[in-house]
């Protein structure tokens, strides 16, 4: 692996020299393990493992549940209540797999809102950042085919409004949305499907993490200070850095065992707070619930498909100019998978050479603004599309796209950043004081 | 201290969470039933008194087919003893012949008797809905709003939203109504029809709750409680409240035990790596200088 000096493994007995020349696993594994890591990162830093704990144990209670679970439209919501009742610790399989999905996205939204402040995404690590995206894609994807499994109300019509949005599509639409669902409606079919792909998906998810681990190893990791680690030579890469093992694996798993902690207090006594009690209902294509809303997670992505309805002048000159071929809906749905593609340029579109918002004085301001516009899209899009609702949706949705498209080109033009530490080094001796011990 | 991680945590889920709105315009009453917060355990007297109630009562129009007989002897909840559950299982009656015909026994003409490894006999011979998970179906206290934090310590209000529907009838039905509304007003019931003349001039219902289906189904003394209890309404609804909450998460109490017992190990690691990580790192650290 190219990138900071570090030692290397050596081979030393027969056997290892046996086996090295003909795999070096053990080689890999101790470069992945061994990666010199800035020793200044902070408790920001420590998702990246967090996140890899959900996926195994998403992955884990997942393929213990599917040896319960039934995909037919009329066993599937039974199956789920026999989990619940009859298998063997079934009850705790299901809220850990159910409530993991939601720490999953807690972490994986902690992970990107870190990575836009100390700007991870910025060259040489664009392609970390688009696979991230691609993971995160794929996450959604996976969730919201999981939430589908267990056949509740919220399930079926959750399934029935987001595959509708396909439907939106101009002349393709309705042929995809049928290809998608197997069928005129969501039933039998779909859920069958969603339960193949709900099994593929973690997978390819595992593979893109490998690849996504492999490419910042590659780089190395960003820290606080975005200031590159020096690689002039192993002694000087040594003063930036501490190898991951043990330093930050132990660091990471205390953070780990904290966030579990907390994790299993509301598994254990509040499995239900985040899921919606509709989903207890068994579907029923006959009866449409008061109110179709997702799962927390897609709500600011909801909000911003809510946002551009057809009275948004912005929403009618695009139908006008494009002679009614983009109507609200289809604006909508573009509004919703270009928010997440604004988000995957902004390698492109931030045009600062700081990388870390500490040293930015304005960034620093729009990008809190940013994190506060993201809950307040995750908060209206749990509301009724009425009353104040829709406008205080717009103005969060327009804010999301003026920060990419617009605030991160300009403030690396206007901008004048604070002096950045020249080396990690001295970062890290501004806060700790190495030297002081070795002299006591 | 637990409470304190996890009101941190509700803190933390909150600001993202989205269950958020009311379920309908009305008021739930909380009431502390004895299986709510984080060591809550069901009242064993009470799931017995509540499992009276819905044989004499419900189980003529409302099926429990989620449920299995046998599981009325489990620890935990209303703990029958075997030979009651088999007793109780053959004397159970089947009121919805045409859903149950898996339990007709073709060479004698009638229904089998019930053995205690059936489950609950469907009934949806009023169109009335399955109550197995009833109490989960259905939430008083929602999300981070209003009482949503307050779910660990009081339960998602399921129980409280059925003991508030079995005492929602009232004697007259509001002044704007009618007279011709089908069925039985309940002041907690959200999700029935209200005529035209209880609404404002957009749509918005001026009275608290709807017309129910289900005529009022308790009075006074409807039961003999054996542990003589005095069956009134309010006390029939919390016994039949909590036997619904058991018979919806029969497994609640492993469930927090599970719990509590995670929350305790994962406390005592995090303190160990806590200290491993201190010592680890003192060497690269030194003294704290800022």
């Amino acid at each position: 692996m190219a990138g900071i000096p570090h030692d290397h493994y050596e081979p030393k007995t027969k056997g290892e020299k046996w086996l090295n020349s003909r795999l070096p696993i053990v080689g890999l594994m101790y470069d992945t393990l061994m990666l010199p890591t800035p020793k200044n990162l902070n408790w920001m830093w420590i998702w990246g493992i967090v996140l890899t704990f959900c996926l195994a144990l998403q992955i884990i209670t997942g393929i213990v549940l599917a040896m319960h679970y039934t995909p037919q439209v009329d066993m599937a919501f039974a199956s789920v209540e026999h989990i619940m009742r009859d298998v063997n610790g079934g009850f705790m399989l299901r809220y850990l797999h159910a409530n993991g999905a939601s720490l999953f996205f807690v972490a994986v939204y902690l992970h990107i809102f870190r990575g836009l402040y100390y700007g991870s995404y910025k060259a040489p690590r664009e392609v970390t950042w688009i696979i991230g995206m691609l993971i995160y894609l794929a996450m959604m994807a996976t969730a919201f085919m999981g939430y589908v499994l267990p056949w509740g109300q919220m399930s079926f019509w959750g399934a029935t409004v987001i595959t509708g949005l396909f439907g939106a599509i101009p002349l393709v639409g309705p042929a995809l949305q049928e290809w998608l669902l197997g069928g005129p409606a969501v039933d039998n079919a779909t859920l069958n499907r969603f339960f193949s792909l709900h099994y593929l998906l973690p997978f390819i998810i595992a593979a893109l993490v490998a690849t996504h681990i492999w490419a910042f190893h590659t780089t190395g990791n960003n820290n606080p200070t975005g200031v590159e680690v020096r690689r002039g030579s192993k002694a000087e890469a040594e003063k930036d850095t501490v190898p991951f093992w043990p330093y930050f694996v132990i660091k990471d798993l205390f953070a780990l065992a904290v966030i579990l902690a907390v994790f299993f207090a509301i598994v254990g006594f509040m499995p239900n707070y985040l899921g919606h009690p509709d989903n207890y209902i068994e579907a029923n294509p006959l009866s449409t619930p008061a109110h179709i809303v997702p799962e927390w997670y897609f709500l600011p992505f909801y909000a911003i498909l809510r946002a551009f309805t057809a009275d948004v002048w912005i929403v009618q000159l695009t139908q006008f100019v494009t002679f009614g071929i983009i109507d609200a809906k289809f604006f909508g749905v573009l509004a919703m998978f270009g928010a997440i593609a604004v988000m995957a340029l902004a390698p492109w579109l931030d045009t600062s050479s700081v990388r870390s918002g500490r040293y930015r004085p304005m960034f620093k301001w729009w990008f809190a603004l940013l994190a506060v516009d993201f809950v307040v899209l995750t908060w209206v899009g749990a509301m009724p599309s009425e009353g104040i609702y829709p406008y205080i949706a717009l103005i969060a949705a327009a804010y999301w796209f003026a920060y990419f498209l617009v605030i991160l080109p300009l403030l690396g033009v206007i901008e004048k950043p604070l002096p950045q530490p020249r080396t990690i080094e001295e970062d890290f001796a501004t806060h700790y004081n190495p030297t002081a011990q070795a002299a006591e | 201290m637990i409470r304190t991680i996890t009101r941190a945590a509700a803190a933390v889920f909150a600001l993202s969470s989205g269950a958020a709105w009311a379920a309908g315009e009305v008021h739930i009453e909380d009431v502390a039933f004895a299986h709510e917060g984080p060591f809550g355990t069901f009242d064993q007297m009470q799931l017995q008194r509540g499992l009276q109630v819905y044989t004499e009562v419900c189980s003529a129009c409302h099926g429990l087919k989620h449920v299995a007989i046998r599981t009325l002897a489990d620890e935990g909840g209303p703990a029958l003893p075997e030979d009651q559950v088999r007793a109780y299982a053959t004397a159970f009656s089947v009121y919805d012949e045409t859903n149950n015909q898996q339990l007709f026994d073709a060479e004698k003409g009638e229904f089998r008797p019930l053995t205690p490894a059936d489950k609950f006999p469907v009934n949806m011979t009023q169109g009335a809905p399955d109550l197995s998970l009833m109490a989960k179906s259905r939430a008083a206290f929602h999300g981070p709003y209003g009482t949503g934090i307050a779910q660990l310590f009081k339960g998602t209000g399921g129980p409280e939203y059925i003991h508030a529907l079995l005492n929602g009838y009232t004697d007259e039905p509001p002044a704007c109504a009618t007279g011709d509304e089908e069925g039985y007003y309940n002041k907690a019931f959200p999700n029935g029809g209200v005529p035209d003349s209880c609404k404002d001039e957009h749509g918005h219902p001026l009275i608290e709750g709807s017309w129910i289906a289900m005529g009022p189904p308790l009075s006074d003394d409807q039961v003999t409680y054996t542990d003589g209890t005095p069956a009134t309404v309010d006390q029939m609804s919390m016994d039949v409240a909590s036997f619904l909450m058991w018979s919806a998460e029969p497994k609640m109490m492993a469930r927090k035990e599970a719990g509590f017992t995670a929350v305790v190990l994962l406390t005592i690691l995090a303190s160990l790596l806590y200290l491993t990580n201190k010592r680890l790192w003192a060497g690269v650290k030194g003294k704290r200088s800022a």
